[in-house]
């Protein structure tokens, strides 16, 4: 099966005037495509670390991070941004939708990085799918916490990433709205592409999919 | 989408921020334009206080012109007459003619019947030294006004100077310190100072006035007069030739000069005033000039400050446009957003408030302008405009004034950890 995700011995510390935190430490595992990867652990155990190192928001210590048989470390600032934008999705918690676009436009604003002539089309597909469609018009404030997080999701996929990242992509909904979420992802990874997502919440089912424990920055067998 | 409709969009969103900018640019323009606007104006107010003044001196000039035609008509002209062997290059040198003539062509010139004569004043001149106070004066015998026969009885213009006294000029006895009554000598024979001559800042000042007769006498010249002054000669056609030309035929063994004329006195004053009048607008001009420097100079300063103000404001307004953005410009970045492209959208947002705060500080100051101009007070003023070039450099200026002063904040907006804004957001 063909790898979408490689990390390698992934070490990252943060160093505060409180001293220093070792985050990660030697990480390793693959993630292939068609894969559904869930990492879990509790609090502050270097899930979204990890999250944000593997999509090049953050610099690692040492270790090698692979995106398509890219080093992620290993490009520019700007060459990382073209990586993510062709081909990572990226899903939070707190969703981090643009406040004065409307769903459409959150959607669409996944293709500023990476322009396509088919971007509008594929925005209102993913509003069809993601039952967005009445709500096109609406400014995030004016959606439910089960919309705008499906909208994050399709903002997310509108470039077709190779890689979708999700960072407690449920911690905020309700059961049926995560219920929502986690199909969707499923889907994505059914279609095949790759997910790693961080959570501490178990997923409804597990079938074929892989789970990664971390507890204080390492992996546990 | 794009990167406009995304400016545009987030605009519409902040609205409060933006409009605060958009004042700030709108004030630095009005402050430039309100100050080239004073300028403007006192230009014009300049030129129309220099017109009025330059229109209100040909008046006077014109005026003048009139008066000093009427004058001369009136007045006519003043001739000496002299005789015809004077060489008058040693008369103007000397101040007095060295040759003489007989008295008695007064008499005939008096009942020659010459109508353009008014006053006949027959004289004997000689510059000497005065042996008893060493000084040289002009020793000056006069006899008064020869009446004209068939003349109306007119006041004469010169009064006789008695036999026996004198009448001294300012600095004799000035310096002289001579009083009238004094008992004085002139060529050995007694005289009493009948009257002192106030200043003229003449040849007159060092003049001594006796009797014609008693002048002949002393300067050996017995019937002998060496000038006659002819004043106020008139004649129709106003012109000296003519006056010339009457005289002549009655003398022909003389020769006529004009002599301190009361109408090249007029005209002579009429230059005065005219300088006058030129210095008084060459004044004016200054005073205004200096005015303008003033005014120039407080704007040489207000404009600049006001503008920096502005540029701090905007600044102040993007930092904090930023601080609000953090997590929306990590989301951007998280979805391959470029910086380029961050820092387009920040700029973007500047350049549309420059524009804006343009077009609101031109309409305001136009508005202003407008309303300024319509009040009774500055009619005269003229209306605030500002042609195609002051145009372009606003609408140029303004927007690179809100990105220079964007720039910072944005620059930071772009250099900012991603994952550090989304944690914190």
């Amino acid at each position: 099966m063909k790898s979408v995700l490689q990390v390698d011995k992934l070490t990252k510390t943060f160093r505060g005037p409180a001293g220093e935190v070792r985050a990660l430490t030697d990480v390793s595992f693959m993630v292939a495509a068609g894969q559904l990867v869930i990492v879990q652990g509790p609090s502050g155990c270097g899930k979204t670390t990890l999250l944000l190192s593997v999509g090049g928001l953050l610099e690692p210590d040492s270790g090698r991070v692979c995106v398509d048989a890219q080093e992620v470390h290993a490009l520019s600032a700007e060459g990382r941004a073209r990586l993510r934008a062709a081909n990572i999705g990226f899903v939070f918690q707190q969703f981090h939708l643009v406040p004065y676009l409307s769903v459409r436009e959150n959607i669409l604003a996944a293709a500023l990085g990476h322009a396509s002539a088919v971007a509008n089309d594929r925005a209102s597909e993913l509003m069809d799918r993601f039952g967005l469609r009445d709500r096109a018009r609406h400014l995030p404030a004016e959606l439910s916490t089960g919309e705008r997080q499906r909208t994050a999701l399709a903002r997310a996929l509108l470039n077709r990433p190779k890689l979708l990242l999700a960072d407690e992509p449920t911690g905020n909904l309700d059961q049926e709205n995560a219920r929502r979420v986690w199909e969707c992802v499923q889907s994505f990874a059914g279609e095949g592409g790759a997910v790693l997502v961080v959570t501490h919440d178990p997923p409804p089912a597990q079938n074929g999919h892989r789970v990664l424990r971390l507890n204080q920055g390492r992996l546990a067998l | 989408m794009s990167l406009l409709h995304l400016v545009l969009r987030e605009i519409r969103y902040r609205r409060g921020n933006f409009a605060l900018g958009v004042v700030a640019v709108a004030i630095a323009v009005g402050f430039l334009l309100g100050e080239l606007a004073v300028l403007r104006e006192h230009d014009v107010r300049t030129e129309q206080i220099i017109a009025a003044k330059e229109a209100q001196t040909h008046a006077r000039m014109a005026a003048l012109e009139d008066d000093y035609r009427k004058i001369t008509l009136e007045l006519g002209f003043n001739v000496l007459i002299l005789p015809r062997d004077q060489n008058l290059n040693d008369l103007f040198a000397e101040d007095y003619a060295s040759q003489t003539m007989p008295e008695e062509y007064v008499e005939k010139l008096a009942h020659s019947r010459v109508a353009t004569i008014q006053h006949l004043l027959p004289s004997l001149q000689q510059k000497l030294k005065w042996p008893e106070f060493e000084r040289t004066i002009i020793l000056d015998g006069v006899r008064g006004e020869v009446p004209i026969a068939n003349a109306s009885a007119k006041r004469p213009l010169l009064e006789p100077v008695p036999e026996g006294t004198l009448v001294l000029g300012w600095e004799l006895h000035r310096s002289l310190k001579l009083e009238v009554g004094d008992k004085i000598k002139l060529l050995g024979r007694p005289f009493t100072v009948g009257k002192l001559q106030p200043e003229r800042g003449t040849k007159d000042d060092i003049t001594v006035w006796i009797n014609l007769r008693e002048a002949q006498q002393l300067l050996g010249q017995l019937g002998r007069i060496n000038g006659i002054l002819a004043l106020e000669c008139v004649c129709a056609a106003d012109s000296l030739p003519k006056v010339r030309s009457e005289i002549g035929a009655v003398l022909p063994d003389t020769q006529i000069i004009e002599f301190q004329s009361q109408t090249l006195a007029r005209a002579e004053a009429r230059q005065r005033a005219a300088a006058e009048a030129r210095q008084a607008i060459a004044n004016e001009l200054e005073n205004r000039a200096k005015l303008r420097q003033t005014r120039a100079e407080f704007a040489s300063v207000a404009v600049p400050l006001a503008t920096l103000v502005s540029a701090a404001w905007i600044g102040f307004l993007s930092f904090s446009n930023v601080r609000e953005r953090r997590g929306e410009v990590a989301i951007f970045r998280a979805l391959g957003v470029r910086s380029w492209q961050i820092i387009a959208v920040f700029l973007g947002r500047a350049v549309v408030m420059g524009l804006a705060g343009a077009a609101l500080g031109c309409g305001a100051c136009v508005l202003a302008g407008v309303a300024w101009h319509a009040s009774a007070a500055h009619q005269a003023a003229a209306p605030v405009s500002f042609g195609p070039a002051m145009l372009l450099l606003i609408f140029s200026a303004s927007p690179l004034l809100a990105v220079m002063a964007s720039w910072l904040p944005t620059w930071w907006a772009a250099q900012r950890p991603v994952a550090e804004a989304l944690s914190q957001t």
